[in-house]
């Protein structure tokens, strides 16, 4: 077990050093000057804003060499600070994210545990009945050749405009303010179910097709033949192969990880829903170098964490990891 | 493994399988639309044309029109050739990429792969989406191409696993054995000994980075980061969603791309099934 910690451990190292590379990187060599686009929105004339660009681009840090910049990147990082956003000026990044951040976890804990838990009982049951595999089947491939977008619109016309039950923008009524009264947390509720449903539907289609084609899988491997030679009774094969089947799907869960982030982007955009998704895209529109940093990061600690969780009880299901018998189980 | 099925008898197999024909049609079908629609229309894809803005298909306006009055038609097949301009390009690139990688590290073994298998490990973990958005909007003018290059460069990973495992088991065969005795070179062995006896994983591979990268593009197109230069169908999505076709109810705005997408991506989903079933006997007998 230790070796199997060491190694993911230094994979998680490595892709953390790697992100915030890349994430002080990119942005770095964006066409375009954020500063001159904050001036911009003053007019004053232009001796007037080449002082004060300079000025900002001192306060920033911007007119130091790019290997110091980068330390300074880490340095700052490690104390939590990410800077302040250009955009929502002077708002620091960590705030603005830390806004928008509940909104996330409220959408995606559900969405991605739900779909997986659902999209596993699913796939079971249709890989020993023809009946339901008929119609769960084709359904689960369905949702995942449908572009997330596409299944949010379709959702977003049909139940929330044709039959007008549902709203379709934002986290809660224009009308309120956010509060703990039951009127806020209906509204809320009532906002967060179409872009969940459209998340959860994704999800489930992926999941329940990779549970099914695994059980059937494991049905025809030699222990599932022995047993039933021993004429153990079928729901106790099916038993052990729901088990051996289990694993391979802690696994998926860690990469669908990665994956509903495109999602919950896309869906975001498609609700006007105010997590980090939304928040992203209108960084990146205004250039603002620092909330694109701040939400690229947080996205890549989202990630990683979730992975972490996945690789413990993946050790906690699995006795073999524990013992330091399997190679290399991811 | 799968073995592999000599070509007549394959065919014989592929023909009979009602999955791999379906499958096949309808993305030939789409293919036919993509390369042949645009020749039926002489509108230009942005052209303001309807002076009564968004309106349902009709004989002069086959798909309807968008509220600027653009049509929709044209915008739609010429979006359909860039999805598969994508797919090809964008699919193929991150196949090969990962068989590069695949061969290498399980042909090898050894320190290149332990240092192969942190690398896609690390690009595993990564969300790759997010990279190709900063990096794709560090970019102001984009073209199709360049699409297909992100999303070649960020796909592989997962392809690079599978082709990895399955060379490592390939690699202790005799017939590999063999040849690595009669003094043949590791890439000549890779490419006549091992990638045949894979053939068909490749082809599936293939498929699936196909409709993976089809579904990426629109993804990003959608939010506003494809081409800049180009017609897409995700840019469709996009503007009929920015323009209000909801509240409109526009549905012949937003319907065909979503729906044109989802049918590609199925169809070569289906056709996955079907070939897993004809390069694999024991399921082709229980089905």
């Amino acid at each position: 077990m230790p070796r199997y910690f060491a190694r993911k451990l230094l994979i998680y190292a490595l892709t953390f050093v790697l992100a915030v590379t890349i994430d002080w990187l990119i942005p770095r060599f964006m066409p375009g000057d954020p500063i001159a686009n904050m001036l911009a929105r003053v007019s004053v004339n232009t001796n007037a804003a080449q002082v004060m660009h300079d000025y900002y681009a001192h306060v920033f840090g911007l007119d130091l060499p790019l290997w110091r910049q980068y330390l300074n990147f880490w340095g700052r990082l490690l104390q939590g600070d990410l800077g302040i956003s250009l955009y929502l000026f002077p708002t620091p990044v960590t705030q603005v994210i830390a806004r928008a951040l509940p909104y996330d976890i409220l959408l995606l804990v559900p969405a991605i545990l739900l779909s997986w838990f659902a999209g596993n009982r699913f796939g079971a049951l249709a890989a020993r009945n023809r009946w339901l595999d008929n119609v769960v089947s084709p359904v689960a491939y369905l949702f995942t050749a449908m572009p997330y977008m596409w299944l949010a619109i379709l959702l977003a016309w049909y139940l929330g405009l044709v039959l007008g039950i549902l709203p379709i923008a934002g986290a809660y009524a224009f009308s309120l303010h956010p509060a703990w009264s039951a009127a806020f947390g209906l509204s809320l509720l009532q906002h967060w179910f179409l872009p969940f449903l459209s998340l959860f539907l994704v999800g489930f289609g992926g999941q329940a097709i990779g549970m099914r084609n695994l059980i059937i899988y494991e049905l025809e491997a030699d222990y599932a033949r022995y047993l039933e030679a021993l004429g153990a009774p079928q729901r106790l094969v099916r038993k052990h192969a729901f088990g051996n089947a289990m694993l391979p799907q802690i696994t998926g869960l860690a990469l669908a990880l990665g994956v509903v982030v495109a999602g919950a982007l896309v869906t975001e955009v498609v609700f006007s829903y105010p997590g980090i998704g939304s928040l992203l895209l209108a960084a990146i529109q205004r250039q603002d170098y620092f909330l694109i940093q701040g939400c690229f990061l947080f996205i890549i600690i989202g990630v990683l964490l979730g992975n972490f969780i996945v690789d413990i009880a993946y050790v906690v299901l699995d006795p073999r990891t524990r013992r330091g018998m399997t190679g290399e189980p991811a | 493994m799968t073995p592999s099925v000599p070509g007549r008898e394959f065919l014989y197999f592929a023909w009979r399988n009602g999955k791999l024909r379906f499958g096949l049609a309808l993305v030939l079908f789409f293919l036919g639309v993509a390369l042949l629609g645009p020749l039926l229309t002489h509108y230009p894809p942005l052209a303001y044309l309807n002076p009564l803005g968004a309106e349902a298909p009709s004989a002069t306006y086959w798909l309807g029109t968008t509220c600027f009055g653009q049509d929709v038609y044209t915008q739609f097949v010429l979006g359909l050739r860039a999805a598969f301009l994508v797919g090809l390009l964008g699919g193929g690139m991150a196949t090969l990429i990962g068989m590069l990688i695949g061969f290498m590290a399980g042909y090898r073994g050894g320190l290149v792969d332990e240092v192969l298998n942190v690398l896609t490990n690390v690009v595993l973990v990564i969300p790759t989406f997010a990279v190709l958005l900063i990096a794709a909007a560090y970019l102001q003018v984009r073209s199709v191409l360049m699409e297909c290059l992100f999303i070649g460069l960020t796909a592989w990973p997962w392809a690079a696993r599978a082709i990895r495992a399955q060379t490592f088991s390939l690699r202790t065969r005799d017939f590999v054995d063999l040849a690595r005795l009669s003094g043949m070179r590791p890439l000549k062995i890779v490419f006549t000994e091992i990638a045949p006896n894979m053939l068909s994983y490749l082809v599936m591979t293939f498929i699936l980075q196909f409709g993976g990268a089809i579904l990426m593009a629109a993804t990003l197109d959608f939010i506003g980061l494809g081409p800049t230069n180009a017609q897409s169908l995700g840019l469709m999505m996009q503007t009929a969603v920015l323009w209000g076709a909801l509240p409109l109810g526009a549905w012949w705005w937003f319907i065909p791309p979503g729906l044109a997408i989802t049918a590609i991506v199925g169809a070569l989903y289906v056709m996955n099934v079907g070939l897993d079933d004809v390069f694999n006997p024991r399921l082709r007998e229980r089905s």
